[in-house]
């Protein structure tokens, strides 16, 4: 089992070892966040390798990763716990039947843990022999915030008040990584809790250099192609432009199609792997990924 | 002594008759509760005279210097303060904190209004104007607009007639489920938590969804051909956000996002808030650039969950009419109602000719007026899902 990193290299050598290629400031926040035992709050387009960074974490720490993700409707049922209601409607048939009349006993038999289903948050307060667990928390955004009022007592203080049994608090903390599209702002009592950071698009080299360490196959020239590409595209008007996955997606869909080289036509043929809106694709005709590739082009003579 | 504290009470009470023409809610049980107050902690010393007032008539922490505004101008009129003053030798002064005096400026029109009003005597109603335009003042004209500085009787109208507001239907459904007694599904935490104590019966319990309003997105036009208007929905939005989530933006030839400085419980400094971060009050317009600036860099931020748009603007725009239409296509498709609010609807046959306006109309799910405030009424409507009324009703 790996240890906690104990600098920022350590940390970023961390990641790289396990293919994340991260920056320096993504490294001093994720060593602090490690350090102060805060939970990281990750903000940043689709596709820049938010949630990644948790599962790359729990990789490289050989913790065990519990991933919550969020949606509209979230209850604690579905985050914290929930009661098995089937097995406790026994329980109290039996009592009936072997003629128990103590409501005391009763509530203590039916409300036991054995009839507790645990879900991500209750389970990552539970002691785990690898050490404390890597908590995901997906998408944030996507819940009200009425959930995140909830997780304020959770974040803080890491424990959560089950009425029934009373206060679950954690013996070591859990490595939390919070992440969100910002499809809408979360609320500032949140992230104070949190160490903030805004994940933005990689520039040209780093991601030459992720691209190479996840898809090692495709020849130098045309990464270099690929990830020039999609640095330009990304200075286009889009409404969406396409982040890291998209890139490797790209990348893998070219290598699986045989291509050494960047044609118009071929970068036209597989666009729908970039661009996900009928818009974009209608403005990136062909005449102008040929404009595109051009200035590539262009860019290298100079260089 | 006895006569001089009916008169003292008599002037409480037209005091916080003053102060709730100035904007706080003071029912007559808080005025009982004053006069009783005083008579309990006595009037030895004004700075507790002046917490005496304050503990029963403020409730909410920004009504606090609107309060120090009305205690100091009413009390010094009436003659009261001095006379405490000679009473006690050293009489400490209510010195308000920095932050405290720059917040009470806003609040002084308004109570210098509530007690002009008070001194024309308590029958003379207050005139409502009810044409925006005719209720302008002179310094509208610079383009650095105080808004700040509306009057006593302008946010009075402004907020009778969001107090009229009903959105009865403008409710959509969550996911997430709560206690109901008529629900539909069956709540077993609840059940089995009551089962014990029934000594093992069970008694069912009902969840339904819950019914909350969606978010409401205002992108306001503040260019000079709707300054008259811009102002007082910028007072109906921030008495709507009182009550659910609204993001406001406002464009003439520059975009901002003022929804931070208008979440200010006052809404003076509120809008002196907006007035201050905005730099193109009445200028030109460009609303093709600003659509395009919202769908690119907002709409995915604040559009989700079922978002309904307010779109105001007269729609005359100079230039750029095909990137017009492209842009409110793509807004109309991102939010689940978009409401185009134009106050030249107000004119007897009206009718869209100007370039702009045909670009926008096709993407538009309804199509209002904004210039007095029966259209806003109107607009409430329209929130609702109502049929849009008659145009230039």
């Amino acid at each position: 089992m790996a240890s906690i990193p104990a600098s920022i290299d350590e940390a970023s050598a961390l990641l790289a070892d396990h293919g994340y290629i991260a920056d320096r400031s993504l490294a001093t926040v994720l060593f602090l966040s490690l350090r102060l035992q805060r939970p990281l709050f990750l903000e940043g387009e689709a596709g820049v390798g938010k949630t990644e960074i948790a599962k790359v974490l729990a990789e490289g720490l050989g913790r065990r990763l519990i991933r919550l993700q969020c949606y509209e409707g979230l209850d604690v049922s579905s985050a914290l716990y929930e009661w098995n209601y089937a097995a406790q409607m026994i329980e109290i048939r039996l009592a009936e039947a072997s003629g128990i009349d103590d409501r005391d006993r009763l509530s203590d038999d039916v409300f036991a843990e054995k009839f507790l289903i645990r879900r991500p948050l209750l389970e990552a307060l539970s002691p785990d022999e690898r050490g404390a667990p890597i908590l995901l928390i997906d998408e944030l955004d996507r819940t009200d915030a009425a959930f995140e009022a909830f997780l304020l007592e959770v974040l803080s203080d890491f424990q959560v008040t089950i009425p029934e049994i009373g206060v679950v608090k954690a013996s070591e903390p859990p490595i939390v990584v919070i992440t969100s599209n910002r499809t809408r702002e979360v609320h500032d009592a949140l992230k104070r809790r949190c160490l903030y950071h805004w994940l933005d698009y990689p520039d040209a080299e780093r991601e030459q250099a992720i691209l190479k360490s996840r898809q090692p196959g495709i020849p130098e020239t045309l990464t270099r192609a690929i990830v020039s590409f999609v640095q330009a595209l990304r200075q286009e008007d889009l409404f969406k432009a396409p982040g890291i996955a998209e890139t490797l997606d790209w990348a893998a869909a070219l290598s699986e199609l045989d291509a050494v080289t960047l044609e118009p036509s071929l970068v036209a043929d597989t666009l729908g792997v970039l661009l996900k809106y009928q818009d974009d694709i209608v403005r990136m005709s062909e005449g102008e990924t040929a404009r595109i590739l051009q200035g590539i082009g262009g860019q290298k003579r100079k260089a | 002594m006895v006569a001089e504290r009916g008169r003292l009470a008599e002037n409480i009470v037209i005091f916080a008759r003053s102060l709730r023409v100035a904007g706080l809610k003071i029912g007559p049980a808080a005025v009982a509760d004053a006069v009783a107050a005083v008579a309990a902690g006595g009037l030895s010393r004004r700075e507790d005279f002046f917490w005496i007032l304050h503990s029963s008539f403020v409730r909410r922490r920004e009504d606090s210097a609107v309060f120090r505004e009305a205690f100091e101008l009413f009390w010094r009129h009436r003659g009261l303060l001095q006379g405490l003053t000679g009473m006690t030798a050293a009489v400490p002064e209510i010195e308000p904190s920095a932050e405290e005096f720059a917040r009470s400026q806003k609040p002084r029109r308004r109570v210098a209004d509530a007690f002009a009003a008070e001194a024309r005597g308590q029958q003379q109603k207050i005139e409502t104007e009810y044409d925006m335009r005719e209720t302008q003042s002179a310094d509208e004209v610079l383009r650095t607009k105080d808004f700040a500085e509306m009057t006593a009787a302008e946010i009075d109208e402004a907020r009778k007639a969001v107090a009229r507001l009903v959105l009865p239907d403008d409710r959509v459904r969550k996911r997430r489920h709560m206690a109901a007694a008529k629900g539909r599904r069956i709540d077993m935490r609840a059940t089995m938590r009551g089962a014990p104590g029934a000594g093992g019966a069970m008694r069912l319990k009902w969840q339904a969804p819950r019914v909350e309003a969606p978010p409401l997105v205002a992108i306001l036009d503040i260019s000079g051909s709707m300054s008259d208007y811009s102002r007082m929905m910028l007072h109906f939005l921030h008495a709507l956000s009182q009550r659910r989530e609204v993001h406001t933006f406002l464009f003439g030839t520059r975009f901002s996002n003022v929804t931070r400085a208008l979440s200010r419980k006052d809404v003076d400094a509120a809008l002196a808030a907006c007035a201050a971060q905005v730099p193109d009050w009445s200028g030109g317009t460009r609303i093709a650039s600003a659509l395009h600036t919202f769908n690119r860099y907002w709409s995915r931020r604040v559009l989700g969950r079922g978002a309904v748009v307010l779109l105001v603007t007269d729609g005359l725009e100079r230039d750029e009419t095909a990137h017009l239409g492209f842009e409110m296509d793509r807004l109309g498709r991102s939010c689940r109602r978009l409401i185009w609010l134009n106050p030249l609807l107000r004119y007897d046959g009206f009718e869209a000719r100007a370039a702009g306006i045909k670009a926008m109309l096709p993407h538009v799910d309804d199509f209002r007026t904004v210039h007095n405030l029966a259209a806003i009424t109107d607009i409430c409507r329209a929130l609702a899902g109502d049929a849009p009324a008659s145009a230039a009703a």
